[in-house]
């Protein structure tokens, strides 16, 4: 870590309790503890959060778009998996 | 706006051309469908270098822009506008930030940036370069500055290019407060004393031209529109966006009592727009080549900021290396 060059961390907000803590962007800091404060002065100016996370982005491990089209494939024609799939007379009700 | 199309530093876009075609017409193709381009998605270089530069200039112009405003923080003239002013300004270096971190998603680092700032390789918007000298500009700025960065920045949040578009909804949603204080600043000055309405005046005659031309030459002299457009980084040409702004505004200032410094503007019935006359462009390129009113102070005013925080950031970097081993509450 160089005077100017720190590490990015990537910053997530829940906006209220009940809800996921959410993507919203990164900072760069020291340590942990300076993330969050300056993801404090950075992404709720607003109240928008209630709780922030902050995660080194290098320790991000992410899917390789590359391969989306293999990696969701076995999804793909798996229709079944909804409830949109079965037929059901309409006078069948509260199913 | 912000980033003006103006300036193409570091090494010229490669020519797509030389690209793999086939990859090259399967990103237009997901363009072409309002698909957001993500990271880690293969995009053609030249795309990259455009975003890069854009959203560089556009994270430039917000911290320069702190400068003129925050010139009248320890002089506002009551506690209410002080305590605006300073919300208004802390915003502004906010949206710097939410901008350089998305600059950086696509493999620029934070360092060269600053770096292509302070070294004066970098260019930011134009009207940054003109001086603060009375309370009235803070109204001007507000209103008419933050004005036409709204017009320009709407559409951006529905721009090709994922972590940009969500930095834009960010910034819009706080631009609103920042044109209305603007206005608010414009209206008192407006109602007071002759004087007062005189400064506002005034400001209006100084900030009217320079507003107009942060968005971009006409559409004829602009470099890089037409391959934006295709990418749908720019939505709007730079006219429409002017012409949009001006729609707007000149029914502002006329509730304001103040006359859009403009011999030739009219009202045109058939367009139903108004038409103004024409700008001098040679005042916008003098300032974009470093000759503005403030070009160097404020320059001179980042590189300062940066060398006197030196000392911050080393006690910080040494503080962090010593504490390193403690751990952080856990996440909950
Ligand atoms: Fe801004
Ligand atoms: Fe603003």
């Amino acid at each position: 870590m160089s005077a100017t060059q720190w590490p990015l961390y990537e910053v997530f907000i829940r906006s209220k309790g009940g809800l996921d803590h959410k993507h919203v962007g990164s900072v760069h800091a020291t340590d942990a503890n300076m993330a969050i404060e300056h993801a404090r002065d950075v992404y709720t100016r607003r109240m928008e959060g209630v709780s922030i996370w902050v995660v080194p982005s290098a320790s991000i491990v992410a899917s390789d778009p590359q391969e989306a089209g293999s990696l969701f494939e076995p999804a793909r024609d798996k229709v079944y998996r909804h409830p949109t799939f079965y037929e059901i007379p309409e006078e069948v009700k509260n199913l | 706006m912000y980033t003006q199309s103006l300036d193409n530093h570091g090494q010229a876009p490669v020519d797509t051309a030389a690209e793999d075609a086939q990859r090259c017409a399967q990103f237009q193709g997901r363009v072409d469908l309002d698909e957001r381009i993500e990271p880690k998605d293969w995009m053609p270089d030249a795309y990259r270098q455009t975003l890069i530069r854009q959203i560089s200039q556009h994270a430039h112009s917000e911290i320069v822009g702190m400068l003129p405003e925050g010139n009248w923080i320890t002089r506002a003239p009551s506690l209410r506008r002080k305590a605006v002013l300073i919300a208004k300004v802390q915003d502004e270096g906010g949206h710097g930030a939410y901008l350089y971190s998305a600059a950086e998603t696509l493999g620029v680092s934070r360092d060269e940036l600053l770096e292509q700032l302070l070294s004066g390789a970098a260019k930011y918007s134009s009207i940054f370069n003109y001086p603060t000298p009375t309370w009235a500009d803070v109204g001007a700025i507000g209103w008419l500055v933050d004005g036409a960065a709204i017009v320009n920045q709407i559409p951006l949040c529905r721009c090709s290019y994922g972590p940009y578009a969500r930095a834009m909804v960010r910034v819009c949603k706080e631009e609103s407060f920042h044109q209305r204080q603007g206005f608010e600043i414009m209206l008192a000055l407006a109602r007071g004393t002759a004087a007062q309405k005189q400064m506002a005046q005034d400001s209006l005659n100084r900030w009217w031209w320079p507003s107009l031309m942060m968005f971009g030459p006409n559409d004829a002299d602009s470099k890089h529109s037409a391959q934006s457009m295709r990418w749908k980084i720019k939505r709007f040409s730079n006219d429409e966006l002017r012409q949009r702004f001006i729609d707007a505004t000149v029914p502002q200032a006329q509730f304001l009592g103040l006359s859009v410094p403009d011999p030739k503007l009219r009202w045109d019935e058939q367009t139903g727009h108004f038409e103004a006359g024409p700008i001098d462009w040679n005042e916008f390129f003098d300032v974009i080549k470093g000759n503005g009113p403030c070009n160097r102070e404020r320059l001179e005013a980042r590189r300062d900021a940066h060398a006197k925080g030196a000392w911050v950031r080393e006690a910080a970097t040494a503080y962090a290396l010593k504490h390193r081993a403690d751990g952080l509450t856990r996440a909950a």
